[in-house]
């Protein structure tokens, strides 16, 4: 069994009006079921809407499901008396940088989550240096995150995450109010600790590029999984990706096209070498 | 426009006064504001004046970081002198139409100025070198003995932390709301006081608006970091005293005793001094 377990998960957001009668139903999650494989870094694409970040926040127990069950590492998610464990063991970083930071000092917020957990002070210590160093913002760790650039805001929340031991992190558009040099950093980052510290990753994005270095994509569409697979599975699915109006990456979108008017070349091309290397061999 | 806010505000350093225990600062800073309403006369004023240039020297913080504080309450400063300088009965020394100025006002004018900027400066010293953070850690454990009372300690630490760490945030947030309104033609600079008060509505409602979610988030953010209240909660910072603190405890209760014998020495021998001067 894997880490991150959902069978048939529903959630519906329920608006009701002050005489307590439900107004209106919103199905942000339907019957969704997937399985996730420890180790490995996954990416949950999707549209504004999608319920990719109800998803989210099931999975941290910051949410329960309307019907169906999540098992974090075989805890059931509704199991209330076990949530801080669910939470410890799947960390969460938020999309808006200043809005999860809760101290005025780098290093001091990186250890909130392992205080609220009840670890001894000399094992903070441990960790918080481990976890600054595992996203490159020691140097940083006796600033005010306030003087800090987006990217490395989101990378002292990861650091904060990491610093709880997860075995899990799960980032919910960290990268969405970042400019392209924090975003590059914040994904490295991700990578980093999933290569390195075989920390299972699920990034919830809507940036395509993103998505290139995962090992799994799960595409989400009015509350259901439309697709899922290998980035090169799913991206070889140009037609039925725009049909979900996302886009594709650019580079995979031209090798589309360039095969759509005749050029013998293969399906899924992610990167610009792959793309120079199939039109290489083309000539030749 | 609030840019100049300096007050909760950290100034990172290595000093002395940055590694006292923020009890010890905490207080230092009580001490300081009995001594500084203690102090009436030349001489304690003096002996207070030395001890904060000693303070701010040790500090490291640069004097102008300190002294801008002091903006937001200049019209403060300005209004309580006035009120201080003309309404205060005593000898007349200088009149003209309704106005007089009398010798005890020019005193009270002066030790009041003296005491507010002293009182600001003098608390700035204590939060520009101690963490928000270390200063409820600070609060929490002084104020410990309040929990028996049912009193929620770490709680309103947590909330006062929190709310320091976002008052440069919702500054800026500010600034940037009156742009984008002074952009669309809004104007914050003319008419009179009550003109300009209304014109402000239309930032204070977005900017509640955005605090509230802003709170909502983090509630969230906490919430996933498995914040669960103060219970079973370690310390990553544990407040430990060390012999340095010990030493400016002892400094504090010099300092009290200074300002108190030079309260004393002054009224038993110069301000007779000064008295017979003045008969002659």
């Amino acid at each position: 069994m894997g880490i991150i377990k959902a069978q048939d998960v529903s959630y519906q957001y329920i608006r009701r009006d002050e005489e307590d009668n439900i107004e209106d139903i919103s199905v942000a999650l339907d019957k969704v079921s997937l399985d996730v494989e420890k180790g490995q870094f996954i990416c949950v694409l999707g549209h504004n809407g999608s319920g990719k970040s109800t998803f989210a926040k099931l999975l941290n127990a910051l949410l329960t499901p309307s019907e169906g069950t999540i098992y974090v590492d075989g805890i059931d998610t509704s199991e209330e008396e076990r949530v801080m464990e669910v939470r410890q063991k799947a960390g969460m970083v938020f999309q808006n940088p200043d809005n999860q930071i809760i101290a005025s000092l780098v290093e001091e917020d990186v250890g909130f989550g392992p205080e609220n957990i009840g670890v001894p002070t000399d094992e903070i210590w441990e960790r918080v240096i481990r976890s600054l160093k595992a996203v490159g913002m020691w140097e940083y760790r006796d600033h005010s995150p306030n003087k800090l650039s987006g990217g490395q805001k989101q990378r002292v929340a990861i650091a904060g995450v990491m610093a709880m031991e997860p075995m899990c992190i799960i980032a919910d558009e960290p990268t969405a109010m970042l400019d392209p040099v924090g975003r590059t950093e914040v994904i490295e980052a991700l990578h980093q600790l999933n290569r390195e510290k075989h920390v299972t990753v699920i990034l919830i994005t809507h940036y395509m590029e993103e998505v290139i270095g995962a090992d799994r994509v799960f595409v989400m569409e009015k509350g259901k999984v439309a697709l899922k697979g290998t980035p090169r599975e799913v991206f070889s699915q140009v037609e039925r990706l725009s049909e979900l109006s996302l886009d594709v990456p650019q580079v995979t979108l031209l090798a589309h096209e360039l095969k759509k008017s005749g050029l013998n070349i293969g399906d899924g091309i992610l990167t610009r070498e792959e793309l120079v290397q199939a039109l290489a061999s083309l000539s030749s | 426009m609030f840019r100049e806010l300096t007050i909760g505000q950290y100034y990172p350093g290595d000093s002395i006064i940055h590694k006292l225990d923020p009890r010890v600062k905490l207080m230092g800073a009580l001490v300081f504001i009995v001594t500084v309403f203690l102090a009436n006369n030349v001489f304690s004023i003096v002996v207070v004046t030395a001890f904060l240039i000693t303070f701010i020297a040790l500090s490291h913080v640069p004097l102008s970081f300190m002294l801008k504080g002091l903006r937001a309450i200049v019209m403060l400063l300005v209004v309580a002198g006035i009120f201080n300088l003309f309404l205060t009965p005593g000898n007349v020394i200088v009149q003209f139409w309704i106005f007089r100025i009398t010798d005890v006002g020019i005193k009270n004018c002066i030790f009041m100025i003296i005491r507010m900027t002293y009182l600001i400066v003098g608390t700035s010293v204590m939060t520009l070198t101690t963490t928000p953070n270390q200063l409820t850690d600070g609060l929490e454990k002084s104020l410990g003995f309040m929990n028996k009372v049912k009193i929620p300690v770490h709680e309103i630490a947590m909330m006062m932390s929190i709310a320091l760490r976002f008052i440069p945030i919702l500054v800026e947030e500010t600034d940037k709301i009156m742009k984008a309104q002074m952009a669309r033609g809004a104007d914050f600079e003319s008419g009179g006081v009550f003109k300009r008060a209304k014109n402000m509505v239309p930032i204070l409602v977005p900017l509640f608006v955005s605090a509230f979610r802003r709170a909502n988030d983090l509630a969230l953010a906490m919430e996933a970091r498995c914040y669960n209240g103060g219970e079973g909660r370690t310390k990553m910072k544990p407040l430990s005293y060390n012999a340095y603190d010990h030493r400016a405890y002892v400094i504090e209760g010099l300092f009290l005793a200074a300002t108190i014998v030079s309260n004393i020495l002054y009224n038993r021998y110069v301000s007779d001094l000064f008295a017979n001067m003045l008969g002659m």
